[in-house]
């Protein structure tokens, strides 16, 4: 039997639908994660990148941190996070957070920036104040690129969240680590099978959340 | 600093590695993306459908990504080529958007001037497209180059030795100096080569320099 279908019958079997290492529960785990860096994220990232957008402040500033990230070796962040704050559920949580920060930062400026300067000035000119601006013209025509920024930070946590299991984050990447460890490659291809499906859904999802919300023209 | 300079030798053999691992797949990436990018600008048909393949494309992690191909190619798990032509691929997704984004900023007065003073197909692509392309094609180079040097790291976790290994060895001996150096190092061959593709820019797009004294 060759490698692939090997995968398959792995992949299909029963037994690997139930309990802590079955895949519903692995999903639910890698879910899980990402939701909740991507929210403490968002909490962080959002008001940051709205402020930029409307105020035109620190805007290099933003560009610069986005690019630094860029170049940050996720697999080096994960590690020193464990060795500075030891194993567990916080060192990848920070690590996770710092790299979805960028690309919600991007959306919300690049969101607020790319609303027609006419359209806050006309805003402004029919006597709203500052926030009503915000909120009733700029953040409405700016959610679909906001949106975006959410689609690309969840991706990045998802694919991350696979090689935090390096440093014993649970999850589906817990199938490549663990099956890389015995060199076990049908339960490799399987989870990494698994993942891959699951980005591409969570992809296509955020596509038609993108679409619905994008202004009629 | 002593631990750096004690392994001095060896952080050099993983740095070279590494700067192969990261430079082939972004040149290879260069040289698919460019017709592909060129076509996705061209065709009337299907030009934004390769677009939308290659924004999926890119949206498949990496860690799965590398070892799902060596059991669709049938090379070994541990074969550095994986690492290549995962990061390869990769490097298409993203280049393939910026080469329709930089030969979508070529004027068409010029290509069509240059079509008017008797330039056939390959001659205008060659001659006037692509060196007035070159900025942007440049711009897509440098960005792809920054996350290739830092997605290679992932390398050593299928046994694919580079800078990466810093990160597991440290992590393996709980010796923090060691991902530290791995990190800074890594970060500093991404800008050397940011560097090299600036200079690059400048030898063959002398015209740039020319324009930006004046």
């Amino acid at each position: 039997m060759n490698i692939a279908s090997e995968a398959a019958s792995w992949l299909t079997d029963g037994a690997h639908w139930h309990g802590e290492d079955g895949f519903p529960h692995r999903i639910v785990q890698h879910l899980g994660y990402t939701a909740l860096t991507v929210a403490i994220a968002a909490v962080i990232a959002v008001p940051l990148g709205l402020w930029i957008g409307h105020t035109g402040r620190l805007r290099g500033l933003a560009i610069a941190a986005t690019g630094a990230l860029r170049a940050l070796p996720t697999l080096g962040l994960l590690t020193l996070m464990v060795l500075w704050r030891g194993i567990g559920l916080t060192s990848p949580t920070i690590a996770l957070v710092v790299l979805a920060i960028p690309p919600l930062l991007a959306g919300a400026y690049a969101g607020l920036e790319a609303v027609d300067r006419q359209t806050v000035d006309a805003a402004r000119a029919i006597g709203m104040t500052e926030w009503q601006v915000l909120g009733k013209v700029e953040i409405p025509i700016a959610l679909p690129l906001i949106i975006g920024g959410f689609r690309s930070a969840v991706l990045q946590v998802v694919a991350t969240a696979t090689i935090a299991a390096y440093i014993g984050l649970g999850g589906l990447g817990r199938y490549i680590i663990d099956g890389l460890a015995v060199r076990d490659y049908p339960q490799i291809l399987a989870g990494a099978t698994v993942i891959v499906v699951l980005a591409l859904a969570l992809d296509a999802v955020f596509a038609v959340v993108q679409r619905s919300l994008a202004t009629p023209r | 600093m002593t631990w750096f300079l004690d392994n001095l030798s060896h952080i050099r053999g993983l740095a070279w590695r590494h700067l192969w691992l990261s430079v082939l797949p972004v040149v290879l990436g260069f040289v698919i993306a460019l017709p592909i990018g060129y076509a996705a600008r061209h065709l009337r048909r299907g030009g934004g459908s390769l677009l939308s393949v290659a924004s999926v494309v890119y949206t498949i992690p990496s860690l799965p990504l590398l070892v799902i191909i060596p059991g669709v190619l049938g090379t070994s798990f541990l074969d550095p080529s994986n690492v290549v032509i995962v990061l390869t691929i990769y490097a298409v997704a993203v280049m393939v958007r910026s080469a329709a984004d930089a030969f979508g900023s070529v004027s068409e007065a010029v290509v069509d001037a240059a079509r008017a003073s008797g330039y056939s197909a390959w001659q205008r692509a060659l001659q006037v497209e692509l060196p007035l392309a070159g900025p942007v094609l440049l711009a897509g180079v440098r960005v792809v180059s920054v996350s290739t040097v830092s997605l290679v790291t992932i390398a050593p976790l299928v046994g694919v030795a580079n800078l990466g290994s810093l990160f597991t060895d440290g992590f393996q001996r709980y010796f923090m100096t060691e991902v530290v150096i791995g990190i800074l190092c890594v970060v500093v061959l991404a800008l050397v080569l940011d560097l090299v593709w600036v200079l690059l820019g400048r030898v063959t797009m002398p015209w740039l320099q020319a324009r930006s004294m004046r």
